[in-house]
């Protein structure tokens, strides 16, 4: 384990989202011909020539970091899914985190001879995107992308393999609740602190519809919203504090998290708990690096990669091998099954025409693949409505999966040591 | 204007002529990727061509063009969704709309006298504060996203503006068109002449009994009211809004980027600027991927190194010297 | 809202104020001097913010001592940008130099994803997470720190250009541009010299933030946004008035965020600008008829 310590440079030496696994690593090989074998994953005939796949990702601009993490996923899907007795190929296009690039990239792509589109965790791209493939009659899997709306404009050709903000809300109050009864506690309160954008605001609205329903045993004693643009977040720390909140729910965008927390180190603010319903911010690399061992203990609850699946671990043997000192996070495992669901597709439906693989796509059914939760399938409306979330608990400086207890790597930690405790290193 | 058309040399009228043809028969002849990239191209051809009028002629550099098009985008957005008004009607609200903030604008600016930079951060403080506070109205879906619906894609309904990208192109040609007409009547007239002078000195416009406050605010509400056109097509086109998209600073950059690389305050400047800006990052994506190069961030690189070379060696923009090739300049083209 | 809260957030908002001022003042020394408008300041902060970050890696010193090194490498930037690039668009109209300096931006940003990546990049050093208990007033190691050194360097920037022959020199091209030139002053260098200063400035500025802050390459627009802001609410080519600027902003900001939804915060700063430009457009603190 000490091996995947952070050192005082802030430096990953190496990545593990997947249990203990030196062990796991060296099966990589035997993993992947288990899968070869797997049920659900080869139906139809092997295809001779490859799935062209066009793959939209916000690569530069204001997502650049999370659009480079879809990418990884993307990189090593050919590799992995030839294991498996698939040809793809992929063609990558940068959004330039605009619509307008979005757009006329995937009209290229298409152009080119792409057979799906995948793309691009932006909202406002994804829907650019998916008005293209409409209109061509090509299917478009989202990859990312939380915006509930875009299942819900009418289109027919777009899948969504990615929750929507009020079903991570279900997911992830579902698991905090279960938590409380798991450790036997009973907080005072939750102060929920969301970045005001697109996807803050989705999952805002899905916690205000929702938290009375869900029957949470404590209540939401204030809701902060923040600017996404936040330099500084010491106000909103402070008015938290003041709030007499022991909870902290954040919903982050990237490295406003990172300042949130750093915040409250120094404004002495002491939670039981710091556990996201469901957004990014606190398993990433820059996170770990930026607060060493006061990122230990926070908690997410996400969607996450399922360690105890093969081919997860095949997934995972395979972004460390070829992203050496990367973490591995749930972008890069929803960017690979697109991959993969589209490939599945291929397989089943025996040619690349459009029609054919949008029927597949749409009696998908993969029982087997990457991501924690049930079978991949989508309803009516193109959603996979069987993606569960896990909570992660921050340990080692790696995301560890501590709940569901049949997905659990770890016991999780509550409350959580304070900023100066001793067990904090 | 018929007139000074027949002035023009033969060959001129005819390249103009094969051009006029060229973009009316585009969309039977290209496919849909050399589509969009046209139909972007006519978006920022006509919104420059706003732009143009109140900074090309009036001399004032507004840098919060975005404003009047996410003034114009949400409030014929709002209308169909909540009203179901088509945006053939929610068009003049839109416009009406734009036109008022664009008087506000203008009268802070011009009653108090507030010039060059100052005007500017002017223009990108009220483009940012409503950029704010549309991230904060629900009934406009806040920072959600205002989405509308997508049914009926195969048929071309020009009253909803619910159709192919084909129609969108016929849609934006045309305001194209009448955007050139309309500047080529406002430099011909007694206003572009006003125009003109309050441009080149305004203290020696006012001496020669010249209204500039007036003149100044014909210039920012007409070309207000004219970019949210734009607007009301972009939302109708995309079928989603976010104000940070929208409203953005980029986006108002965006906007002035054709006119000025084009040839500021020429006719055809924000058209020439549109394309060549639209050709020069296509063209550098296509070439960077047959080179092999990968890295994420490089096109931009050499984009802005292309805009610096651009705005070094042709200040007055491409128009000007495509002019003089052609024999075209009057002198008084600027 | 109790009284601890708001003196709390008053304090946090003038310190981190202080710090704003700072790069701001380097914006209102360019345009006071050479009437250029900035619009790649912020991307310019960002790329010293990335300086500290590395040479805080690399040699695992504090960025307040590595501050001089970032700051004369910004100077050496500046000198150049200025001379080579800038110094042709003085006399051109302003949507020329606003492209130039955008594109300059837009250069800076990429070219510092390509370097860095687009992750956030933050210092880690021993007093990164502390803070001093005064009373019921918690204070902000980090930001006191900053706060404090931006004013010193802020005065020894007025010194300069109040008593250092260099600073008159300056100063004269600032108020007569002409007569600077008769009298023999080589306003070229005296120009390049000044935004050789606002840069360095900058850097100063840049490695203060590297404390409080992460560096990200998308980080520049919103720092440019702010630094306009500043200068123009203080009174733009006014030294003073930019401090007093970042400073009224950043509380300003403060009681916003604890009044209102913080959300909204920064509406309540173009707002102010907007009044501003409007009603006194020589700035608060500006003297009249710097328009």
């Amino acid at each position: 384990m000490t091996d995947f310590r952070t050192d005082n440079n802030g430096k990953t030496r190496g990545s593990r989202a997947l249990p203990v696994s030196r062990r796991g690593f060296t099966l990589g090989a035997a993993a992947t011909a288990a899968v070869l074998g797997a049920p659900g994953i080869l139906k139809g005939a092997r295809a001779a020539t490859p799935l062209k796949i066009g793959c939209l990702a916000p690569l530069t601009g204001f997502f650049a970091r999370e659009g480079q993490n879809c990418k990884r996923g993307f990189d090593i899907a050919p590799a992995l899914l030839s294991d498996m007795g698939h040809t793809v190929e992929i063609m990558m296009a940068d959004t330039e985190s605009n619509p307008d690039k979005a757009r006329t990239a995937a009209e290229k792509l298409v152009n080119e001879g792409a057979q799906v589109l995948i793309g691009t965790f932006v909202s406002g791209e994804t829907a650019a995107v998916a008005q293209v493939a409409e209109q061509r009659g090509i299917p478009h899997i989202i990859n990312v992308a939380a915006a509930p709306q875009i299942t819900e404009q009418g289109y027919k050709y777009v899948f969504r393999n990615f929750t929507t903000g009020p079903m991570l809300v279900i997911n992830g109050l579902g698991l905090i609740k279960q938590l409380m009864q798991k450790v036997g506690a009973t907080p005072k309160g939750a102060v929920f602190m969301h970045v005001n954008d697109t996807f803050g605001t989705a999952m805002s609205k899905g916690i205000e519809a929702l938290y009375g329903r869900m029957e949470m045993p404590f209540p939401i004693l204030e809701t902060i919203a923040y600017d996404p643009k936040a330099k500084d977040l010491s106000v909103e720390v402070a008015k938290a504090k003041a709030s007499g909140a022991d909870i902290v729910f954040p919903v982050s965008h990237g490295a406003d998290a990172i300042l949130l927390i750093r915040e409250m180190v120094k404004q002495r603010f002491e939670p039981a708990g710091i556990m996201t319903p469901g957004s990014p911010g606190t398993y990433e690399a820059q996170f770990y690096k930026a607060l060493d061992k006061y990122s230990e203990f926070v908690m997410a609850n996400v969607p996450w990669i399922d360690p105890s699946t093969d081919m997860s671990k095949a997934f995972t043997a395979a972004f460390d091998k070829t992203f050496k000192g990367e973490l591995m996070e749930l972008n890069a495992g929803f960017s690979f099954e697109a991959v993969l669901i589209a490939a599945d597709a291929h397989a089943r439906a025996g040619s690349a025409d459009p029609g054919a693989l949008a029927d597949a796509i749409r009696a998908t059914d993969i029982a087997e693949h990457v991501m924690i939760g049930g079978p991949i399938q989508f309803d009516e409306k193109g959603q996979n409505v069987n993606i569960k979330s896990a909570t992660l608990q921050n340990l080692d400086r790696m995301p560890t999966v501590v709940m569901p207890a049949e997905s659990a790597q770890h016991e999780p930690v509550y409350p959580m040591p304070g900023w100066r405790d001793a067990a904090r290193k | 204007m018929i007139a000074s058309l027949a002035r023009l040399p033969a060959r001129v009228l005819l390249a103009t002529a094969l051009l006029g043809l060229a973009l009316a028969t585009a969309p039977l002849v290209v496919d849909g990727y050399i589509l969009s990239v046209i139909l972007i191209a006519l978006y920022f051809a006509y919104v420059g061509q706003a732009w143009n009028i109140v900074m090309g002629y009036a001399g004032q550099l507004s840098l919060g063009h975005a404003l009047y098009v996410g003034l114009g985008a949400y409030m014929a957005a709002a209308l169909y969704i909540h009203a179901g008004i088509p945006p053939i009607l929610g068009v003049f609200p839109a416009v009406a709309g734009a036109a008022l903030a664009a008087a506000i604008i203008g009268a802070l600016a011009f009653r108090f006298r507030i010039g060059g930079v100052y005007f500017a951060l002017l223009t990108i403080a009220f483009a940012e504060f409503t950029r704010i506070l549309f991230m904060h109205i629900d009934w406009l879906g806040a920072t959600e996203g205002l989405f509308l619906p997508v049914e009926n894609r195969t048929t071309n309904d020009l009253l909803n503006l619910r159709g192919s990208p084909t129609m969108f192109y016929y849609v934006l040609l045309s305001l194209v068109v009448a955007s050139v007409a309309l500047a080529y009547y406002l430099r011909e007239s007694r206003l572009g002449f006003f125009l003109r002078a309050v441009r080149e000195d305004e203290d020696a416009a006012e001496a020669s009994g010249i209204n500039i406050f007036r003149v100044k605010m014909i210039a920012v509400v007409l070309s207000g009211a004219m970019t949210s056109v734009g607007g009301v097509i972009l939302a109708f086109y995309y079928n989603n809004l976010f104000p940070s998209d929208v409203f953005g600073m980029h986006r108002s950059i965006e906007i002035i980027l054709a006119p000025i690389v084009g040839g500021l305050g020429t006719l055809f400047g924000p058209l020439i600027g549109a394309f060549a800006l639209g050709i020069l990052g296509e063209g550098l994506t296509a070439v960077l991927e047959a080179s092999g190069t990968s890295t994420a961030g490089i096109k931009q690189l050499v984009y802005a190194a292309m805009l610096i070379v651009i705005i070094k060696f042709l200040p007055g923009g491409l128009w000007p010297s495509i002019a003089r090739l052609i024999r075209l300049d009057r002198g008084g083209e600027r | 809202m109790t009284w601890e809260l708001a003196a709390n957030v008053v304090t946090g908002g003038l310190l981190i104020g202080l710090v704003y001022a700072l790069m701001a003042l380097g914006l209102s020394v360019i345009f006071g001097v050479t009437r250029i408008v900035n619009f790649a300041h912020g991307e310019m902060t960002v790329l010293a913010m990335f300086a500290a970050v590395i040479l805080f890696r690399q040699f695992g010193l504090d960025p307040i001592l590595m501050s001089p090194i970032v700051a004369a490498g910004l100077f050496a930037l500046g000198y150049g940008l200025q001379r080579y690039l800038v110094a042709p668009f003085v006399t051109r109209p302003e949507h020329e130099q606003f492209i130039l300096l955008l594109a300059v931006a837009f250069a800076l940003t990429n070219g510092m994803l390509i370097v860095f990546g687009p992750e956030a990049q933050g210092i880690l050093t021993d007093y990164s997470f502390d803070s001093y208990e005064i009373g019921p007033l918690i204070v902000d190691k980090t930001k006191a720190i900053a706060g404090l050194i931006s004013l010193v360097v802020a005065a020894l920037l007025l010194g300069f250009f109040r008593y250092s022959a260099t600073g008159r020199a300056i100063r004269a091209c600032a108020d007569n541009l002409i007569g600077a030139g008769v009298v023999g002053l080589n306003v070229p260098y005296l120009y390049a010299l000044t935004f050789a200063i606002g840069a360095a400035t900058v850097g100063v500025a840049g490695c203060l933030l590297s404390i409080i802050m992460d560096a990200t390459p998308v980080l520049g627009p919103e720092l440019t946004l702010l630094a306009f802001i500043i200068v123009i609410v203080g009174g733009l080519g006014s030294m003073t008035g930019a401090l007093l600027g970042g400073v009224l902003i950043g509380v300003s900001e403060a009681l916003a965020g604890l009044l209102f939804t913080p959300s909204l915060k920064s509406m309540l700063s173009f707002g102010l600008l907007i009044l501003v430009l409007v009603v006194r457009p020589q700035g608060l603190f500006g003297k009249s008829g710097a328009r």
